[in-house]
C-alpha cells in the first residue's frame, strides 16, 4: 500500500511518517464510521488487549498508589495534614498517573505485540495475500484493534485509579496510621467524578496513539526478522513519547493552565 | 482477445531497475507461462497484474482498465475476481488451513456455511490436503503450505488466476495433479491463467503461450513450439539448462 512506504530520515522522513500515520488513522475511522467493523475479531482483540492486560495494570497501579502514599503520608502527618493524603493519591491517580501509566504499560505490552504481529505478516506476505484476496488490511487488522483498544483502555484506567487508591489507602494505614475513613473522605474531597471521566477521555487518545503507531510501524516493516525487531522497538518508543506529549496538552485542555478545575 | 496488457513498464526498487520498458500481452482463456532467471522479476510481473505493485512508468491494463487509475478501494474490489497463488503460500498463520481456503468464499459470497465447507473440502481434496483441513499452517510442510495457497487462490473460481511457481519443490505426482488442475480450471470456466514456473516439463504440458523475461524485458513470446524453436541463444541456453552461452552466471 502506498501509505506504508518506508520510514525515512530527517524532515521529509518525519513529514512522511506523520502523513502516513494520519492517513492510516483516517482510513480506519472511515471504516468505523461506515460500521465496517468485524465483531468477532474485535472481541478477540478486546480480550487480548484489555482483559489480558489487567494483571500488569493492577500491579503497576497498586505499587504506584502505594509509593505516592509512602512519599506523602509521613510528611503530611508531621505537618498535621494527614487528611490530605487520600486526596493527593486520588487527585494524582485520576488525573495523571492512572491514564498515563496504564497507557505506557499497555503500549509496552500490546503495542509491541501488534507491531510484531503485523510486521511478521508483512514479511511472510500475509498482508499482500489479504490485498490479493480483495480485503483491506486496514479493515481486517487495524479497525478491530483500534475499536477494541478505545473501548478497553478507559476501563483499564478506571481499574488502575481504583486499585491505586486502595493500595494507597492500605499503605496509609500501615505506614502512617491514617484510617481508611479519613483517607477515603479526603479522596472524595479532592477528586471529582469529572476527573475520572477526563482520565478516560485521555485514555481514548492514548489508545488511538498506541494502535495507530503500532500498526503503522508493523505495516512498514522491511527486511525480515531484523525489520520486525526494529519496528517493534520503534512502535513502543514512539507511542510512549507521544503519550507523554499528548498527556501534557490534554491536561492543559481538560484541566486548564492553572491546574485547577 | 487480450485480457491484460503490460505496456512499456519500467519498475525500480530504489536504484535497481527490475523491469525496463517491459511489454506483455495476456490472452483471454489461455494459459501463459512466464519463465526467466531467478530474481529476474517474474513475481513482480504477477504483482503488477493485480495491482499489488505500481509501475514507475508505462501502464498495466486489465479488462480494459488502467490499474493506475483505480483508487485504493477500487483496486481492492478489482482483486476479488483474480486469484493469486503466492510463491511461498502466504497462508494466514492465525487460521486453520480450512479457514484459509474458505476466506474468499466467506468474505465475498453469500454462500451458506455448509456449502462453503463442501467446496473447501472439495478444493482441498484436489490438492491432496483434505486431511489437513483442521491443521494450522505452522504444522504443515513447505509443499503443503504451497498447495493450500493454491487451493485458496482457485476456490472461488476466479476467471483470472496468477500462479507464482505453483509446482516448484513439489513431488512429481502432485506436480502433475496441480498442472492438471490449472488446465481443468481454464477449460471449465474459460478462465485465464498466468503461471510463473521453472518446471519446463509441466510448462510444455499446459502452456498455450510462453514468455521469457530477461534483463527487465520479455525477449521471447509465442506458443511452446515457437519458443522451443527460438533462434535467440539466451532462450536456447535457458531451456536447455546449459552452462555455456550468453547468460551471465
Ligand atoms: N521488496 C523488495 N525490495 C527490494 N527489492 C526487491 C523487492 N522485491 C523484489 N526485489 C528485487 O526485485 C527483483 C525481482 O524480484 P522477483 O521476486 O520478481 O524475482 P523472481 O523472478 O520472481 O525470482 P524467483 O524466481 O527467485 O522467485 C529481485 O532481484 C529482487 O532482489
Ligand atoms: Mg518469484
Amino acid at each position: 500500500m502506498k501509505v506504508f512506504d518506508d520510514v525515512g530520515r530527517g524532515t521529509t522522513g518525519f513529514a512522511e511518517y506523520a502523513g502516513g500515520v494520519a492517513t492510516l488513522f483516517a482510513e480506519s475511522t472511515s471504516f468505523i464510521c461506515r460500521l465496517r467493523i468485524r465483531l468477532a475479531e474485535t472481541v478477540a482483540q478486546a480480550y487480548f488487549l484489555g482483559v489480558q492486560s489487567v494483571g500488569i495494570v493492577l500491579l503497576t497501579s497498586l505499587f504506584t498508589g502505594m509509593v505516592i502514599t509512602l512519599e506523602s503520608a509521613n510528611q503530611a502527618k508531621s505537618y498535621g495534614a494527614s487528611s490530605l493524603v487520600g486526596g493527593a493519591v486520588a487527585y494524582v491517580s485520576s488525573r495523571e498517573l492512572g491514564p498515563m501509566l496504564t497507557a505506557v504499560v499497555v503500549a509496552g505490552r500490546a503495542g509491541a505485540a501488534m507491531a510484531a504481529e503485523l510486521g511478521s505478516m508483512v514479511v511472510t506476505e500475509q498482508i499482500e495475500a489479504l490485498e490479493a484476496l480483495g480485503l483491506s488490511p486496514v479493515r481486517m487488522l487495524v479497525v478491530p484493534r483500534l475499536v477494541a483498544m478505545v473501548c478497553t483502555l478507559p476501563l483499564l484506567v478506571i481499574l488502575a485509579d481504583i486499585v491505586s487508591i486502595f493500595g494507597g489507602m492500605y499503605l496509609a494505614r500501615e505506614a502512617a496510621g491514617i484510617s481508611y475513613d479519613s483517607f477515603l473522605t479526603s479522596a472524595r474531597q479532592f477528586s471529582f467524578f469529572g476527573d475520572y471521566l477526563k482520565g478516560m477521555v485521555k485514555a481514548v487518545f492514548f489508545g488511538i496513539i498506541i494502535v495507530v503507531i503500532a500498526c503503522y510501524q508493523g505495516f512498514g516493516v522491511r527486511g525480515g526478522a531484523a525489520g520486525v525487531g526494529k519496528a517493534t522497538t520503534g512502535a513502543v518508543v514512539t507511542a510512549i513519547i507521544l503519550i507523554f506529549i499528548t498527556n501534557f496538552f490534554l491536561s492543559i485542555v481538560l484541566y486548564g493552565t492553572t491546574g485547577a478545575q | 482477445m487480450k485480457l491484460a496488457r503490460i505496456e512499456g513498464v519500467t519498475l525500480r526498487y530504489g536504484e535497481r531497475v527490475i523491469l525496463q520498458n517491459c511489454s506483455l500481452d495476456i490472452e483471454e482463456g489461455a494459459i501463459t507461462c512466464l519463465i526467466g532467471l531467478s530474481g529476474s522479476g517474474k513475481s513482480t510481473i504477477l504483482r503488477l497484474l493485480n495491482g499489488l505493485r505500481q509501475p514507475d512508468a508505462g501502464r498495466v491494463m486489465v479488462r480494459g482498465v488502467d490499474l493506475s487509475n483505480l483508487r485504493d478501494r477500487q483496486l481492492i474490489d478489482f482483486r476479488r475476481k483474480i486469484g493469486f497463488s503466492f510463491q511461498f503460500g502466504a497462508l494466514f498463520d492465525s487460521l486453520t488451513v480450512g479457514d484459509n481456503v474458505a476466506m474468499p468464499l466467506r468474505e465475498h459470497t453469500k454462500m451458506s456455511k455448509s456449502e462453503i465447507d463442501r467446496i473447501v473440502l472439495e478444493t482441498l481434496d484436489t490438492v491432496g490436503l483434505a486431511n489437513a483441513r483442521d491443521q494450522m499452517p505452522s504444522q504443515l510442510s513447505g509443499g503443503m503450505v504451497k498447495r493450500a495457497g493454491f487451493a485458496r487462490a482457485v476456490v472461488s473460481n476466479p476467471d483470472l488466476v496468477l500462479y507464482d511457481e505453483p509446482t516448484t519443490g513439489l513431488d512429481p505426482v502432485i506436480t502433475h495433479v496441480l498442472t492438471d488442475t490449472i488446465k481443468r480450471l481454464r477449460k471449465q470456466l474459460n478462465g485465464t491463467a498466468v503461471v510463473v514456473s521453472h518446471d519446463l516439463e509441466s510448462i510444455y504440458a499446459m502452456a498455450d503461450y510462453v514468455a521469457m523475461l530477461f534483463e527487465g524485458a520479455i525477449i521471447a513470446y509465442g506458443t511452446v513450439a515457437e519458443v522451443q524453436q527460438s533462434a535467440n541463444p539466451i532462450v536456447q541456453q535457458f531451456i536447455q539448462g546449459s552452462e555455456v552461452g550468453p547468460i551471465p552466471i
